[in-house]
């Protein structure tokens, strides 16, 4: 990749923290967060694109009914490899590790994050547990067969590899631990002069809620994996309804983490909407302090509705009664932010460029994926539908139709900015449309079946699903075109693009106040922040404006 | 400011406040990493109060009692270390960070011997001993090795960040102006304390 030059600016990848500038040491051993960014972001779309082609072999297993090409023990461990990789080491890094690495401290005015070494150790530690799952793999025992849950009593049972994957996920969470009080440290320290809390862009606020679910919720998790762990090797029994113990209580404790990390998940997402829509459609957002505000309250809310994975599992009713109140509390948050983005539009000057094509996708997946959680939601509908292709339609809506397809939108918005180049838009907007019909044909048929009954993770299904199956792994196939199509505009642009100037959207937040890519200290003055965040009579002051360049 | 000029000045970036800030959201982590513990406990114990209650008066208060007046006076120390090292009192605060780390230890060898009896009667996780007991104390001697365990894993890790600590103290990079490294310790070495303190009635006097 030849590097685009800006004037006399050298930008990051021309300068680096280590003594040499270039070479793999100068990037493994970098405190830079840009740096950093980039490697988390090589990192997880190879394990995007690993867990991806695990799902379209799952699928072309279930294009029919009766073995296609692999046996049930294989099906097992490949939907667990396909939860294990999607969440740990894609979803739930995600969007922070990648995009709030880069851009948290320049949304901010900052040099650097609070903590710049232990950055570099979050990105090493995930490298170890990253290592260890694909590890797991090949060593005697066979790959872990239990879903991503690790439900108890099975996973004490079995004889696969749990012990290993279950330690790589403890691994893991140090290293969102790590990344999270980074980040909230971060916000609190290195904000810009003048930038006061309410000044902070949207992005800042999503990044900072997810922080402290990272800081607080993790730790729950961490203790989970260890006492199970523990029963493998020693048996003491905490779980073990053998020798007194509760395997429910395992449930709980898991959950209290993995609810909460499903709003790690799609809490940085609805920021990245925030920025992009002002950007696209040239007005400040509605309801800024609403939006700030709805990040805090799906963090703190999102905290006490874990039990609602567990209605079935035998709760006592005044429990249930309450776990689902609560979960439809948290409906409210995200909906005010869906409003309050869609109000952002009126009377905006909307230009449909990519990233805004993608936010459009977002929202009409995610609210969907957000609707049919009302219905998990309530008691009653929950009973029919607890365990069913229901819930797996759901659970992707929300997080591969919305965190998923925002990781692109973000990639889309901020790739000229991190590269300092211009991708094909046209090829960008084709690839969003090919992805909004394959994942419908993909998932929809999905709430169809889980409502007539088909239970999830089921290697086999009776014959009358099977022309919707067809359907799904048909839609499968178109996503794979769209990711691909995604992937080639946007490696190709590396080589091909135009150079981007240092504000090709017009933006107006701090990062495209620089030039693109980024110097390594970021800004040669430290700002001075006057502004609202998303005040766009900023423009005419601004150093880099999109000189009325055209990309096609 | 020229470009020229910004090229290679990455300053050293000092920020104690932020510092002590993230060493207090870690302290978070970790309260609720014992937290997870507490919670399974209280649990059991209210499934089974009278199995637990009888386990409890296996346990030896005196050893539990030594270990947390040793606890207690190293957290003494390593405040009085922060505190001398403030003064510019450099050997005193070696001198302390020593002591603590003598008391450290001397908690591990007392944990120890402790452990080694029980294990010598037969109580352990899995043993036929144990296997034999009710399930309220098969939990109980659970739940005693795994978060006494754990906080024995702390306290060794503790010991380890005590000494590094020491270690910058005596070559000057940790002094009288940049002593926010030995507040953390001293943080950490409190945390670890306080969870003691909650262990100790748990396990020993709730007889």
């Amino acid at each position: 990749m030849d590097k685009p030059t800006n004037g006399a600016v050298k930008s990051f990848y021309e300068e680096g923290t280590t003594k040499k500038a270039t070479g793999l040491y100068s990037w493994l051993f970098t405190t830079d967060h840009k740096r950093i960014g980039i490697m988390y972001l090589i990192a997880l779309s190879f394990f995007f694109c690993v867990g991806m082609t695990i799902a379209l072999f799952m699928r072309w297993e279930l294009m029919a009914t009766g073995t296609q090409i692999m046996e049930a023990q294989t099906y097992n461990t490949l939907f667990t490899l396909h939860g294990i990789i999607m969440v740990f080491l894609f979803i739930i890094p995600g969007i922070p590790a990648v995009f709030g690495n880069f851009f948290l401290p320049l949304h901010l005015g900052a040099k650097d994050v609070s903590f710049p070494r232990l950055n570099l150790l979050s990105f090493w530690i995930y490298l170890i547990g990253a290592t260890l799952v694909l590890v797991s793999l090949v060593l005697p025992g066979g790959p872990i067969d239990t879903g991503w849950t690790f439900y108890i009593p099975y996973s004490i049972r079995t004889s696969t590899n749990v012990s290993f994957s279950l330690f790589a996920a403890f691994i893991l969470g140090f290293s969102s631990i790590l990344t999270g009080l980074n980040f909230v440290t971060t916000v609190h320290r290195l904000r810009a002069p003048g930038m006061s809390y309410f000044k902070m862009p949207l992005f800042v606020w999503s990044i900072y809620a997810t922080s402290w679910i990272q800081v607080l919720a993790t730790p729950v998790v961490g203790i989970t994996i260890l006492l199970v762990m523990l029963e493998r090797y020693f048996g003491v029994g905490i779980f073990d309804p053998a020798l007194g113990g509760d395997p429910i209580l395992f449930q709980h404790m898991f959950w209290i983490y993995s609810h909460p990390a499903v709003y790690i998940m799609i809490l940085p997402a609805m920021g990245v909407v925030s920025e992009i829509i002002p950007t696209f459609t040239h007005r400040t957002i509605f309801g800024y302090t609403a939006i700030a505000i709805s990040s805090l309250a799906i963090a703190f809310v999102g905290y006490l509705v874990w039990a609602h994975h567990m209605f079935t599992s035998g709760l006592s009713d005044t429990a249930s009664y309450i776990f689902s109140m609560l979960t439809f509390l948290v409906a409210l948050p995200s909906a005010i932010k869906v409003f309050n983005w869609v109000a952002s539009m009126y009377k905006g000057s909307i230009d449909p460029k990519p990233p805004f094509l993608w936010v459009m996708s977002f929202i009409g997946l995610f609210s969907i994926g957000g609707l049919t959680g009302l219905a998990l939601g309530a008691l009653s509908t929950d009973i029919h539908l607890h365990d069913t292709y229901f819930v797996v339609a759901h659970f992707h809506y929300v997080m591969f139709g919305g965190t998923g397809t925002i990781f692109i939108a973000a990639l889309f918005y901020w790739w000229p900015k991190m590269f300092g180049r211009m991708y094909n838009i046209k090829l960008a907007s084709i690839s969003a449309l090919i992805f909004f019909v394959g994942f419908n044909l993909l998932y929809f048929p999905k709430f169809i079946m889980g409502y007539q009954g088909m239970p999830r993770r089921y290697y086999d299904y009776l014959p009358e699903f099977e022309s919707l199956q067809v359907v799904a792994t048909v839609g499968s196939w178109v996503m794979l075109v769209a990711i691909t199509l995604v992937i080639y505009t946007l490696i190709s642009s590396l080589r091909k693009g135009k150079i981007a100037g240092g504000n090709p959207w017009s933006g107006v937040t701090l990062e495209w106040h620089i030039a693109s890519p980024p110097p390594l200290e970021n800004f040669d003055v430290v700002p001075e922040v006057t502004h609202e965040p998303y005040d766009f009579s900023q423009l005419k002051t601004m150093k880099y404006v999109a000189e009325g360049e055209v990309y096609e | 400011m020229s470009s020229t000029e910004i090229i290679n000045t990455h300053e050293v970036h000092r920020d104690d406040v932020g510092a002590r800030m993230g060493m207090w959201l870690f302290l978070f982590t970790e309260l609720l990493l014992f937290g997870g513990l507490f919670l399974v406990y209280a649990i059991y114990r209210f499934k089974y109060p009278d199995q637990f209650q009888a386990a409890a008066m296996e346990l030896n208060t005196t050893v539990g009692a030594l270990n947390t007046i040793i606890l207690l006076t190293s957290s003494l120390t390593v405040a009085l270390s922060i505190a001398a090292l403030q003064k510019g009192k450099r050997v005193l605060s070696i001198a302390l960070l020593g002591i603590t780390d003598i008391l450290a230890v001397a908690f591990m060898i007392n944990k120890y011997f402790e452990w080694s009896a029980k294990i010598h009667h037969g109580i352990y996780p899995g043993s036929e001993h144990l296997l034999s007991l009710p399930d309220g104390q098969i939990l109980f001697y659970g739940l005693y090795y795994i978060m006494t365990g754990l906080h024995a894993l702390h306290i060794i890790i503790g010991l380890i960040f005590l000494t590094i600590v020491m270690a910058f103290v005596y070559t000057g990079s940790v002094n009288k102006d940049s002593f926010v490294k030995l507040e953390n310790a001293g943080l950490y070495w409190h945390l670890v304390d306080l969870i003691w303190i909650f262990l100790f009635p748990l396990f020993y006097l709730l007889q």
